[in-house]
């Protein structure tokens, strides 16, 4: 039997249900490769005492009807946790313990998955390179001094490193799958409204959405089927109808119509994002189904746009972190004087930044000239999508405009560290479903990841287009476990 | 259209952030590069266009109110930052 780590989600289920392993050899497993970790800094607040303990227990009163039975999992640091602490990467949330758990994770545990800790990511979530937590940067497996990527940087970080099975996180503007294409694993930004925000500490309401981070597609569509559902705590979660993701998961998509947006071929876009591209055309061509080409008119207003929506709805959220009923103090001469300083030391400067660029596009006098209008611009975004769906199935873009950069490299521009996101922040704003999957390497052997777009709720079409490219691609993560 | 000092100052007032003179001027250049990308927006005609305020079609969902967890005063009051059995406490409001 290949090595505990090596398995996949599905086959790990496949073999506890078996009685092949138990949930404790699984579990101890991952603590134990968790514990030798301390280099890429993945976890902000580990739990593998209480996971031994669970795993045990699930071994002497095992339930083999469950989709993820004694399976540990680490999950990103933005999701409550009852009775653990739960930070967002942040000073100001470094010592808060929620008295309640989010819907997702609870999901996972009433599956039989078993929380392993928290992971790094970008403070608030906000980030592209896992640089502005408050706990540090975190390291790419991939290659010493690398970004893994960002926001959910610890969780594709860990992913990769084989710290944990599967793991979530969560997307605002692409921070499931750019991470997941920085560390060549898979990742989806569910359909908004599928997977429940209550919860999950709050960045910009309209456009986050929490979403599987995993080793391959089968796994992606199991965890999927096991986080998304419809809950009265979250007011614009959606009654879909699910399909059983995974059973129904095929790798047949003749006939099947892809959509190629001319727009996405940016300025000064690198030969070899093109190349992967195309790569990815003929991969589909050979699957069987057919290429169109299309237009998404808006696409470079996008980004723009979502630089005023995000930092607004975020400005609103990060009101409440006043020092006054959990989190971090700071003390001042007055009551105002005590909520300036405490925002002051308790944001890092990212987050300060988002939350001054809010406040003033909803500010009196510019509300109509930045947020209105991009409220408006955000509607043509979404025309844009619902014209090329009357003629595609779905749609194929590069995941990201480069690979995975150096530490430090665009910590000083914060419009450069923005234009990461270019090709993912299009699919928020239109609150559709989008999988980041590898594909090939750069010239330095950093992964890259193609990225298919579905119509809305139309998941399974998007993991059987991700099933069929993955099969033929091929891709191997050779990660060298450098770290240890 | 630019963003100065003064309107810098004044944002971080109405954000309840305190800001030093140095940090300022850094907060200053940044916001004007951010800007400058965000001012693109202009190019477009957004002339009969409805804003697009919620992306569920539907409306949005209602429950009835009610306590579902029972006794948890005392772990909420736990993450006070200052410690007290019975209240948040905050600076001296009233002289």
């Amino acid at each position: 039997m290949p090595e505990i780590i090596n398995l996949k989600l599905v086959e790990l289920v496949d073999k506890i249900k078996k009685r092949e392993i138990s949930s404790k050899e699984v579990t101890t497993a991952y603590v134990e490769r968790s514990k030798k970790s301390k280099k890429l800094n993945t976890y902000i607040t580990e739990d593998f005492e209480n996971a031994l303990k669970k795993a045990d227990n699930f071994d002497k009163n095992p339930d083999y009807e469950k989709k993820l039975p004694g399976i540990p999992i680490a999950v990103k640091d933005l999701f409550c946790t009852k009775n653990l602490r739960t930070t967002a990467g942040s000073k100001i949330l470094s010592n808060f313990i929620p008295t309640y758990e989010s819907t997702v994770t609870e999901n996972l545990w009433n599956e039989g998955g078993i929380l392993l800790g928290k992971l790094n990511c970008d403070e608030f979530a906000m980030g592209s390179s896992n640089e502005t937590s408050f706990f540090g940067n975190v390291q790419n497996p991939v290659e010493k001094n690398l970004v893994p990527g960002g926001s959910s940087g610890g969780s594709s970080s860990a992913l990769a490193a084989k710290l944990t099975p599967v793991t979530i996180g969560t997307d605002t503007g692409g921070s499931i799958r750019q991470p997941a294409s920085f560390t060549g694993t898979v990742g989806l930004k569910p359909t908004y409204g599928s997977c429940s925000r209550y919860g999950i500490v709050a960045f910009a309401s309209s456009l986050d959405q929490a979403g599987p981070m995993t080793n391959d597609v089968k796994d992606c569509s199991l965890l999927f089927d096991v986080m998304s559902s419809y809950d009265q705590k979250d007011s614009t979660s959606v009654n879909f109808k699910k399909n059983n993701y995974l059973k129904e998961l095929t790798n047949s998509i003749k006939g099947k119509k892809i959509g190629i947006p001319k727009e996405y071929r940016v300025d000064g876009m690198s030969k070899e994002i093109e190349n992967l591209w195309q790569k990815g055309i003929e991969v589909i061509k050979e699957g069987g189904a057919e290429i169109i080409n299309i237009s998404l008119p808006n696409t470079k207003y996008a980004l723009p746009a979502y630089y005023i929506v995000a930092p607004a709805e975020a400005s609103s959220n990060l009101a409440r972190y006043d020092g006054v009923k959990y989190g971090f103090r700071s003390k001042g001469k007055n009551l105002i004087d005590m909520y300036e300083k405490t925002r002051s030391e308790g944001f890092g400067n990212e987050v300060k930044r988002r939350i001054m660029i809010g406040t003033y596009v909803l500010s009196s006098g510019y509300y109509d000239a930045y947020y209105l209008k991009a409220q408006k611009v955000r509607k043509l975004i979404k025309n844009d999508f619902d014209e090329a769906y009357k003629k595609v199935d779905a749609i194929l873009t590069p995941s990201t405009p480069s690979s995975a950069f150096k530490i430090g490299e665009k910590t000083n521009d914060p419009v450069s560290m923005y234009l990461n996101d270019i090709f993912t922040v299009p699919i928020n704003l239109a609150g559709l479903p989008a999988i980041s999957i590898p594909a090939g390497l750069d010239s330095n052997g950093y992964p890259l990841g193609l990225q298919i777009i579905g119509k809305s709720f139309d998941e399974q079409n998007i993991f059987n287009i991700a099933y069929s490219m993955e099969q033929q691609i091929n891709f191997k993560n050779e990660i060298k476990d450098w770290w240890i | 259209m630019g963003i100065d000092l003064k309107t810098v100052k004044h944002i971080s007032k109405l954000s309840r952030i305190s800001l030093v003179d140095e940090k300022a001027k850094k907060l200053e250049a940044d916001l004007n590069s951010i800007f400058a990308f965000i001012e693109k927006l202009n190019e477009v005609n957004t002339e009969k266009i409805l804003p697009l305020t919620s992306i569920s079609e539907g409306k949005l969902q209602l429950r009835t109110d009610e306590i579902k967890s029972n006794n948890i005063r005392e772990q909420i009051l736990k993450n006070s930052p200052e410690e007290n059995k019975d209240f948040f406490v905050v600076p001296k409001v009233v002289e």
